[in-house]
């Protein structure tokens, strides 16, 4: 039995010593938002904090996190997805499949609060994760409007919209 | 059993409810062969047609048929609802139709509900306005009835009925608007006076999508639920000969070990016990019948076939001797690999069998080979089968199996398994990038004379490459031996050119199982006679944008866009000098494809090197009338991204038959360092719409190619691009 500190609580879970934490976060508690995309490190889909830092769960062992340590995942970035990431990223309609945005979104929330005026050298430098779908340029829209305080408008797409997105 | 809601599936039966009791409201013309008969439900809801149901807590729901998976589908068949019924955008929410040909059949396909060739807003465009419009006049009627007013001084507006000071709400009008008949022949909307369609109304996917709640096959679990990770053979065409599954039985969480027609599949508790039981295998595979040429081989094979005449797709004029008395023959060469989707989800299916009936979780592409495959397989009639629908985490064409093959798979282990325990069949990446269904790998070779004016006198195109439809149940779509999805974009070259053969080969004795990928023939087509026709023009000494427009006097709007890109790029006007004495170049291309039209104009940087960087795309469309001009744009910059992953990075090669490549180190899609500045500028049209998933992927890569060429003048006649190729 293993215990871990998942968007505030504690959670307990049994699993194997080698099972990765994206399983474990995943198929015993639960959270889904993050997701299974390759595996060996390389796409970032599976992208959570531990204290604070972005890791790619589906290589990080669950039995090498303690209880002490902080997991932060999609479900606990926000209540009701008001964090500045999640906000810059729905006005800006990033996501298509959206398979991926979990992971680029817990990646450009861990880039904004170490560097809260991120360039796009230091987007380059933190945004690895992999989008098939090609949503990259938005990614790095919605990072700069949620770095210069959430207003779509700067992000060069000017156009008409209408209200009410929630679906 | 007790199943969670889906909250983005499909979660009712459609006809049930009030309108059932009412006399059977169905529209005929959306509802062919509907029973009406089931008792009404105790909360009545508004529901004029397969389409639209609203609750009386004005919620309207949009019944997509089709799937979303990134394409915005969802937002677009809203959109087009919520137009005609004059709904406020914040009170749509979308679900995803059950498997029902008879209502969802894709009216481009016949009587066949799927979704591809970018049809989706193309075949919908009439069908789900008249849905809105329908709707909305009986709300109209319901009102006029309460009020005691003519309905023609009824407005709506936002999702609120209204006469003077009059107002009632959509939930407050569908009780009574449930009673009456449907109207027929409703007029719809001129184009001036449209509020939603091509204005930017907010993707109806993104909320969920942006707070880890959207519901993919990968995030099913449902009670009892086991987990399938498959042991596939290395080689296609091998079988299981044995194997051992002591191993894999061992490690803790495994519950049973099945064999499938297509390998062996590990059954667990979980994904992680599945794959390490599966991992455990020992399987000996019979290879006897496998397929054992390499890639370079099978290329080999097609250069040769390129070399005699082959089918002809396209003859126009007398290509053959008017290339035999020219002086002036320009001759190229391309080879193209297998292509794999991979698709950030990799392939899943659940499945749960039950007493007579089955039912399965999945994001479905095309609903009716899967779900009458499925019939077949367990003998049941096709209405067993249940599709519930979930978003697919992409697909690009990979969902659309023309033979069901990865929702077989799922089926075949449940049913294996012997067990009630419904199955989530998972396809770990390795599997997903091994799992062919590629693009298929092509050998194009074209040949050309110039006239005097350096303009084309003839041209003839040979192509050698699998044929997707052979063999499959698309088979009666081969006419004459011609597959038409191995020489679109080629057979239906636009340019003026007085004589044109197109022939194509497509061989049948290389058994990799090919598909289609985003774009499909025009992934290789438009390669080759885009950079051809570039080579055309730099041999007569003219301007690549100049050349194309006048060959294209035939064709408006390939001219449209040509122009409007050109302009937008500032064609013509020298690039920014290269920093480092880098080589700098513009190309173009311009391509028709399922009934839209892209031009783009790529601005490269070579290094000495050879290593280069996209600089800027500059993209325009003409995809007729836009219904949601954002999607357009997202899906272009996404078509760009993808094409340029496969232009750079994408190559799926054999070596004796077996799959080189596992995972995405060593078939890379490009990052965000990677991905151009692009541009999309959209043609204003009042023509109908046309598609947009797949048409901006073509011109990508021969724009790029005629930049390179620009830059460096060196043509690249194989893809990916290797960049040695490209040294100064």
């Amino acid at each position: 039995m293993g215990k871990l500190t998942v968007n505030g609580v504690v959670r307990e879970y049994e699993a194997e010593d080698d099972t990765p934490l994206l399983w474990v976060i995943r198929e015993q508690l639960g959270l889904t938002g993050t997701k299974y995309g390759c595996g060996v490190a390389q796409c970032g889909a599976c992208t959570v904090h531990i204290d604070g830092q972005p890791i790619r769960s589906c290589v990080y062992p669950a039995s090498a996190v303690t209880a002490t340590q902080k997991i932060t995942t999609i479900e606990g970035l926000s209540k009701d997805g008001s964090h500045p990431i999640q906000k810059a990223w729905a006005a800006l309609d990033v996501p298509q499949c959206g398979f991926c945005q979990s992971g680029m979104i817990m990646a450009a929330a861990a880039l904004i609060r170490e560097k809260p005026k991120c360039t796009d050298a230091d987007i380059d430098a933190a945004m690895t994760n992999i989008c098939r779908c090609g949503t990259y340029n938005r990614v790095r829209k919605a990072i700069h409007v949620a770095v210069r305080g959430g207003d779509p408008a700067t992000a060069g797409l000017a156009i008409e919209r209408i209200e009410g997105s929630k679906a | 059993m007790s199943l969670p809601r889906i909250e983005n599936g499909s979660r009712r039966d459609f006809l049930r409810g009030a309108v059932q009791a009412a006399g059977g409201l169905t529209l005929a013309i959306y509802l062919p062969g509907t029973q009406a008969a089931e008792p009404p439900a105790a909360a009545p809801e508004f529901e004029p047609n397969a389409f639209v149901r609203i609750g009386a807590d004005g919620v309207v729901t949009v019944i997509a048929k089709h799937v979303e998976m990134g394409q915005g589908a969802y937002t677009g068949l809203a959109t087009l609802v919520a137009e005609e019924l004059d709904a406020a955008w914040a009170q749509v929410r979308v679900e995803g139709a059950p498997a029902d040909a008879g209502r969802y059949n894709n009216l481009a396909f016949g009587p066949f509900q799927g979704t591809g060739g970018s049809t989706a807003i193309a075949n919908s465009w009439e069908q789900l306005r008249k849905a809105g419009a329908s709707a909305r006049a009986m709300l109209v009627s319901a009102a006029a009835a309460q009020w005691q007013v003519p309905a023609g001084e009824i407005g709506v507006s936002e999702g609120v009925v209204s006469h003077g000071a009059r107002k009632a709400s959509f939930g407050e009008l569908a009780p009574a608007a449930a009673l009456l008949p449907v109207p027929a022949g409703v007029p719809l909307k001129s184009a001036q006076d449209f509020k939603l369609i091509g204005k930017q109304a907010p993707r109806k996917d993104s909320a969920d999508k942006v707070n880890g709640r959207a519901q993919f096959t990968q995030d099913l679990h449902l009670p009892g639920m086991l987990t399938a990770v498959v042991a596939h053979p290395p080689r296609f065409g091998a079988t299981v000969k044995s194997f051992d599954a002591t191993k894999a039985k061992a490690v803790k969480g495994v519950v049973n070990v099945v064999r499938i027609p297509t390998g062996v599949a590990v059954l667990a508790q979980d994904t992680w016990s599945a794959k390490k039981g599966r991992d455990a295998l020992k399987i000996v595979w019979d290879e006897s019948k496998a397929f054992k040429l390499g890639s370079e081989e099978i290329l080999a094979r097609y250069r040769t076939l390129a070399r005699q005449p082959g089918l002809v797709a396209h003859n126009s004029g007398d290509a053959d001797a008017a290339l035999a008395r020219s002086g002036r023959v320009l001759r190229a060469s391309y080879d193209f690999p297998y292509l794999a989707h991979a698709a950030m989800e990799p392939l899943n299916c659940v499945v749960r069998i039950g007493d007579n009936e089955c039912e399965l979780w999945y994001g479905a592409q095309f609903q009716s080979i899967d779900q009458s495959s499925v019939a077949a397989l367990l003998g049941l009639p096709p209405e067993k089968v249940k599709i519930n629908m979930l978003y697919a985490g992409g697909s690009f064409g990979r969902r659309a199996s023309k033979d069901a093959d990865y929702v077989l798979e799922a089926v075949h282990i449940a049913k294996a398994s012997k067990s009630r325990a419904p199955v989530k069949m998972v396809w770990l990446r390795e599997d997903d990038m091994k799992g062919a269904y590629y693009r298929p790998a092509f050998h194009h070779a074209l040949e050309a004379s110039l006239g005097e004016d350096g303009r084309p006198t003839a041209w003839r195109h040979r192509l050698a490459g699998q044929s997707i439809l052979a063999g499959t149940v698309f088979g009666g779509m081969i006419k004459d031996g011609i597959d038409a999805v191995s020489v679109e974009g080629a057979a239906n070259l636009p340019y003026g050119i007085p004589a044109m053969r197109v022939e194509l080969h497509s061989p049948s004795d290389i058994p990799v199982p090919v598909h289609w990928w985003r774009s499909v023939g025009s992934t290789h087509t438009a390669y080759s006679t885009e950079t051809f026709i570039d080579e055309l023009a730099n041999s007569a000494g003219q301007d690549p944008v100049a050349y194309r427009l006048a060959l294209l006097d035939q064709h408006p709007r390939h001219a449209g866009v040509l122009k409007l890109a050109a302009e937008k790029a500032g064609w013509g006007q020298p690039l920014a000098v290269g920093a480092n004495g880098a080589r700098r170049g513009r190309g173009v291309a311009v391509h028709e494809a399922f009934g839209s039209y892209v031009a783009e104009v790529a601005e490269v940087t070579v290094s000495a090197d050879g290593s280069f960087s996209v600089d800027r795309v500059v993209c325009a469309v003409d995809c007729g009338i836009v219904v949601n001009p954002d999607v357009v744009r997202a899906q272009v910059e996404g078509g760009v991204g993808f094409a340029l992953s496969a232009a750079l990075h994408g190559a799926i090669t054999l070596k004796d038959g077996a799959v080189e490549q596992s995972n995405f180190h060593d078939y890379a899609p490009i990052r965000i360092t990677e991905m151009p500045r692009v541009e999309v500028h959209i043609m204003p049209s009042a023509e109908k719409p046309t598609g947009i998933g797949e048409p901006g992927v073509p011109p990508l890569a021969p724009a790029l190619a005629n930049a390179l060429a620009a830059a460096t003048g060196k043509r690249v006649r194989s893809l990916p691009i290797r960049t040695e190729e490209l040294k100064a």
